[in-house]
């Protein structure tokens, strides 16, 4: 029995050690030299050094794409929570016949593909100066995650004994009041969730930003998709770049990772 | 659907468990709760469909835009009689397919040793799950550059000592080499949804089989895989929708090549707009992939609606 808990834990840890290794990989490549980033065979011990990090960070334009890829993000999340939780709210604590088919419906806007609606989204962005503009992928991401965060919020809002907002409403509450001293307080962790996933979809979103976006609103998606002609020359800077981009993002999805599955399968697994 | 309707009549706002008058006086604040989300999201899918539509019917080439005008089915018959078309279709769905298959397949392998407890468990989950955390672009780059590389990249090297031949994945290998991306960054994805329903999953039902004298085998194929069936749907649907629209992996790693060999329809459509800029075409194409989308999307919708009227296996 002892043996097989020992085969087992071993098992466990490198199929998950197996799974982590290209992130480790270009982790441990972020801190060479150029030349130790693609000398062979590879390098397993070496000096690190901060260097590439440094010259990612020299780049004049790195701070643009991250204040593109915060705003992006945050904005579109913030935009997200603004409009999903009025709505995740009527329909979790005054559901009509109609809401079942609402929900439902609103799922059904996140399946359209992005290739099929890009023409038309492009056209429209460069008739209305939002091509290559910030704002522009704040709508955009705003728009594909809304669907997605009016449901999980509705998800965590059933889950409210609504005799918390009676006992609001017997007081004389009217609905603003309950939705801010009562709903949202009782509400905090699953908004909390909600904004992460919001956060992580924007943050690496990449087919909107690659086709929205050049010079100006470019985010770090973008920035790191310009090391593709690279070929060996910046792979240590590449891969510096990859960690400081991916670096947040990961350790936000850690902390929701119990959320997840609720978020990204509206439901369809108990 | 009926056990949500609590008022009576038309009406039926009654909170839950309210008294009716009360609010039914406030069926306007209803509507201005939920309209700003229905009212966006309504334009977000009509605008730009209808345009996809409009302009598929047409001829118009932003470079051209002089020779502007109705097209009727033209679009769609030069695109259905172009190989590189048909061959866009079939290289999607082998893309689709086959990395479906691997990150089902892994994703229950996974789920399967890291749902047993053992030392350091919550450790090796968050290891394996990072990678679904990781942008599109950044895993591409690494697994193109710094593992697949030919002669620098560490699989070369390993495949090298082994005294294997040395394979150059994006030129003899590009599909299978962006199914492997692909696979790495949804397998942790798969396998949460798998933990997820295997916790769920009673334990008499475990030890009842035990009892019974059932080998592992039995056990995979009479209890678990049964169990799973659901997940696994929502994981195939889920996972189909994001695929079809891949593009970040084959923009970043073989740009659609060698010759056709990872042009999908995303990157097909992608070449005719942005860089032949044939709207009329590429809409025409776009349509094919809402209808394709669509298909998986009916069913998967169909799963959703079936859970929210069991309430008590929901969530």
């Amino acid at each position: 029995m002892k043996r097989s808990h020992l085969g087992h834990a071993l098992l466990g840890h490198g199929l998950a050690f197996l799974m982590f290794f290209p992130i480790l990989w270009m982790i441990i490549t972020a801190f060479k030299t150029e030349i130790d980033a693609f000398s062979m065979p590879p390098i397993l011990f070496f000096e690190p050094t901060l260097s590439s990090l440094n010259e990612v960070f020299a780049r004049g334009s790195y701070s643009k794409f991250v204040t593109n890829s915060v705003i992006a993000a945050l904005g579109s999340t913030a935009l997200c929570l603004v409009f999903a939780v009025p709505a995740a709210y009527q329909m979790s604590f005054f559901p009509s016949k109609r809401t079942n088919s609402t929900l439902l419906w609103m799922i059904s806007t996140k399946m359209m593909p992005a290739v099929g609606v890009v023409i038309p989204i492009y056209l429209i962005f460069q008739a209305t100066g939002l091509l290559d503009n910030i704002l522009g992928l704040v709508l955009i991401f705003f728009l594909m995650n809304l669907p997605l965060a009016v449901w999980m919020l509705y998800t965590y809002f059933k889950e409210i004994p609504n005799e918390i907002l009676e006992a609001a409403r017997v007081d004389g509450a009217g609905i603003m009041e309950e939705l801010r001293f009562i709903l949202l307080p009782a509400a905090i962790p699953g908004i909390a969730s909600t904004a992460l996933l919001c956060t992580i979809l924007a943050w690496n979103e990449s087919f909107w930003s690659l086709q929205l976006t050049a010079s100006n609103a470019a985010p770090l998606t973008v920035f790191i998709a310009s090391f593709k002609a690279a070929e060996g020359m910046f792979w240590a800077k590449m891969s510096g770049a990859s960690m400081l981009a991916i670096g947040p993002i990961v350790l936000l999805g850690w902390a929701m990772q119990r959320h997840l599955v609720r978020g990204l399968t509206f439901g369809a697994v108990k | 659907m009926a056990a949500s309707l609590q008022g009576q009549g038309g009406t039926a706002v009654a909170g839950r468990g309210m008294a009716k008058e009360a609010w039914s006086k406030q069926r306007w604040t209803m509507l201005a709760l939920i309209a700003p989300a229905v009212g966006v999201l309504l334009v977000w899918m009509i605008v730009p469909l209808a345009m996809t539509i409009y302009y598929a019917f047409h001829r118009y080439n932003v470079l051209y835009p002089e020779r502007f005008g109705f097209a009727g089915f033209r679009n769609f018959s030069l695109l259905l009689n172009d190989p590189m078309f048909w061959g866009a279709m079939g290289k999607t769905l082998i893309l689709v397919g086959a990395s479906l298959v691997v990150t089902v397949v892994l994703g229950i392998i996974l789920a399967l040793v890291l749902e047993k407890d053992f030392p350091g468990r919550s450790i090796a989950r968050l290891m394996a799950l990072a990678p679904f955390f990781v942008m599109p672009v950044v895993a591409a780059l690494v697994w193109k550059n710094m593992l697949m590389h030919p002669v620098y990249g560490l699989l070369s090297w390993i495949l090298g000592t082994l005294g294997l031949p040395v394979v150059d994945w994006f030129q003899n290998w590009p599909m299978t080499a962006i199914v492997i991306i692909i696979a790495w960054q949804w397998t942790p994805f798969a396998m949460l949804v798998f933990l997820t329903s295997l916790q769920s999953m009673p334990e008499e039902q475990k030890e009842a089989a035990w009892l019974d004298g059932a080998n592992p085998i039995q056990m995979f194929f009479k209890i678990i895989l049964p169990h799973l069936s659901r997940a696994i749907t929502a994981v195939v649907m889920i996972e189909s929708i994001f695929f079809l629209s891949i593009f970040a992996e084959i923009f970043t790693t073989t740009g659609g090549g060698p010759g056709q060999a990872t042009t999908t329809l995303s990157y097909i459509i992608y070449t005719r707009a942005f860089l032949e800029w044939n709207v009329g075409s590429a809409s025409a194409g776009g349509l094919f992939a809402v209808i394709l989308a669509n298909i998986v999307a009916i069913f998967l919708i169909r799963l959703v609606a079936r859970n929210m009227q069991n309430p008590e296996k929901f969530g």
